[in-house]
């Protein structure tokens, strides 16, 4: 089967006002199946997000294409301009709900106008009230009050209310991949367990195929995804099943980041959350060796000076030579 | 350890928005005490009044009744507000909105210094500066020249626990300090906070809808629900017999690695 989305080879940087490069993303491979729930983990920094860029075509400088493709039903989508990438691509073939989503609505005008705007942007000849239907009937559809919610500005609802608001808009366009960008990390464990039932819903009726989930929580993970991947350093270090990455990671910073979770769970307060020393390393200049070395809490002699590939261990990718 | 004196009472606390029909309680009739160098972590759903809460606790917002004392002087009547944010400091929610989007990372990180009586020496400023940054878990390099849109969020998030630790406050008031760091920053950030709290005897008051970080680093948690504080007990009372439904739900609700959660199995 072909895939819904293949990632081959991406390298992506930010230029610096300085002339220097940032390499955010660097060698990033992987590949998305229709139905399939990709859940991608890492710290903080590690080019999350900045690969959700070049995934939806959108390199607006400073941030460029180093090398590498990212196809679409075959098509490479980061040979658009991002004009192109904004009227093809994005909201009908990739749909973002971003980081921080609670506050990305524009809080100055009404939530039918923002969702409504995404409509004419992609049919300028909608009218208005072939538009409200439609809002409404999708609005009622994934569990909101739609007549009040429509006519509300955003800071007028509930963070729960309103992540479903942006989710609604971001699918408005029945796109075939949803990336969500830590979706539910704001959000409290009630209303986050909301939020993912719903993308769950949106799966189940067709109206999104695909899902690309974000987050640090790898616990959340567990119960989300089908498959994960591991970034650190804007590398994929760990690309498995969910099983093999939570339950049987081989790569050390996947071990560790398992092992610096905390947890509210009977017993588990004798287990104190374990954190890496350290920081990754500065992305700006150029990198030998893995990575991971000067935090790795097995590294041998030889890591430093060896460049990491992802190879085959278990049955999964593994970015480290010693893994076994 | 948390000493006898009281750092923050509260009396049949209550914060009310909005008139007539549309009056809303989000803090509701909340009697509680915080011990100095107390850890306490207000825990509840969106929407339930935690900011609200930690707001009345920084003089941001006025109760509508009841009494809240600091120090065991009721706050609204000292003089200068300045006074106490001076003893009081808060981390908010929203980090992009709490730097300035025109000035260099750095500069604003420096310009902490301004609230100090007396400004340290520039070199004894950039070592303080580089010394908080490596606790939140960022090399210097990676912000040097940048401004707060060229972060990601969480490292944003770090830049204003960095100010944190670079203030040293004696009572520090953190909402959703580390929703958007990472487990591992989150954890060494932890490390350090509580090295910090330690040495400073620092009381702190943890707003978080993060249970697992509210059982981690408290002395006590209050579980709010709609503006009242359903229960208040030590992290192991409150996870392991939880008096309240609401804490059960939210128990209940948290994503474990262990046990089943939303019903259904990942898609393959
Ligand atoms: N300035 C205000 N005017 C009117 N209502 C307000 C105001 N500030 C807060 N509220 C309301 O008070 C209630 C509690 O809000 P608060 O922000 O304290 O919740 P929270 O627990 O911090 O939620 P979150 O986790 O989303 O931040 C909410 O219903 C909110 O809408
Ligand atoms: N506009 C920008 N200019 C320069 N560097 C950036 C910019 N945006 C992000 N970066 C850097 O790129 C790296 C990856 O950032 P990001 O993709 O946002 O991380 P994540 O989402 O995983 O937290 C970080 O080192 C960050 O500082
Ligand atoms: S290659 Fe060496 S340093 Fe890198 S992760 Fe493996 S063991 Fe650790
Ligand atoms: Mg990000
Ligand atoms: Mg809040």
């Amino acid at each position: 089967m072909t895939p819904i989305l293949e990632v081959d080879r991406l390298s992506l940087h930010y230029r610096t006002r300085f002339g220097g490069r940032i390499h955010a993303v660097d060698d990033v491979s992987f590949t998305l199946q229709k139905g399939e729930i990709l859940g991608i983990a890492g710290e903080s920094g590690c080019g999350k997000t900045t690969l959700v860029s070049g995934l939806m075509g959108l390199l607006i400088p400073p941030l460029h294409r180093t090398t590498g493709a990212v196809r679409i039903a075959g098509r490479d989508i980061l040979g658009l301009t991002p004009d192109e990438a904004r009227r093809t691509v994005l909201g009908r073939e990739v749909s973002m709900i971003p980081q921080g989503a609670l506050n990305s609505l524009n809080p100055t005008r009404k939530v039918k106008d923002l969702a409504a705007d995404v409509i004419r942007s992609h049919d300028e000849r909608a009218d208005r009230s072939a538009i409200h239907d439609r809002l409404r009937e999708r609005f009622t559809k994934i569990g909101l009050d739609a007549d009040a919610v429509l006519d509300a500005y955003p800071v007028q609802l509930p963070a729960g209310t309103k992540q479903r608001v942006v989710i609604g808009i971001s699918t408005l366009l029945n796109p075939k991949i949803v990336i969500a960008d830590e979706p539910s990390s704001a959000l409290d464990v009630s209303t986050q367990k909301a939020v993912i039932r719903l993308l769950f819903d949106l799966l189940d009726e067709g109206i999104v195929s695909s899902m690309i989930f974000i987050t640090h929580e790898l616990s959340l993970l567990r119960h989300v995804s089908s498959r994960i991947a591991v970034m650190y350093a804007g590398q994929i270090v760990e690309l498995g099943t969910t099983e093999q990455v939570i339950f049987d990671g081989r790569q050390p910073y996947t071990r560790a980041l398992m092992g610096s979770m905390l947890s509210a769970e009977p017993g588990q307060k004798a287990r104190k959350p374990v954190a890496i020393e350290g920081a990754p390393p500065y992305l700006g200049q150029e990198l030998h060796g893995c990575r991971f070395a000067p935090r790795c809490p097995v590294a041998k002699p030889d890591c430093a000076g060896r460049d990491q590939v992802l190879r085959e261990v278990k049955n999964h990718w593994v970015r480290c030579h010693h893994a076994e | 350890m948390p000493s006898d004196s009281l750092c923050f009472e509260a009396n049949h606390l209550s914060r009310a928005f909005g008139h007539g029909r549309r009056r809303r309680l989000a803090v509701n009739d909340a009697t509680f005490t915080i011990r100095e160098r107390e850890i306490v972590s207000l825990v509840g759903q969106s929407g339930c009044g935690k900011t609200v809460l930690a707001k009345m606790l920084l003089r941001l917002e006025k109760p509508t009744s009841g009494q809240l004392l600091f120090r065991g002087r009721p706050i609204d009547a000292a003089a200068d507000p300045r006074e106490h944010w001076r003893q009081v400091q808060a981390v908010f929610q929203d980090p992009y909105a709490a730097f300035n989007q025109f000035f260099s990372i750095r500069s604003q990180l420096k310009a902490a210094f301004h609230l100090f009586p007396q400004r340290p020496s520039e070199r004894e400023m950039e070592e303080r500066v580089d010394q908080a940054l490596l606790a939140v878990n960022i090399r210097p390099p990676d912000i040097e020249g940048k401004y707060p849109f060229e972060l990601s969020g969480g490292q944003m998030q770090r830049m204003l626990l960095a100010r944190i630790f670079i203030l040293r406050p004696q009572v520090l008031i953190a909402d959703e300090p580390t929703s958007m760091v990472d487990a591992c920053s989150r954890a060494g950030i932890l490390e350090y906070l509580m090295k910090l709290k330690e040495e400073l005897q620092m009381t702190i008051v943890f707003v978080t809808h993060d249970i697992g970080l509210a059982y981690y680093v408290s002395d006590r948690i209050f579980i709010l629900h709609e503006g009242q504080i359903v229960e208040q007990g030590t992290p192991d009372a409150v996870t392991q017999s939880p008096t309240s439904p609401v804490t059960r739900q939210l128990l209940d609700d948290i994503p474990s690695l262990h046990r089943e959660w939303i019903g259904r199995a990942p898609r393959a």
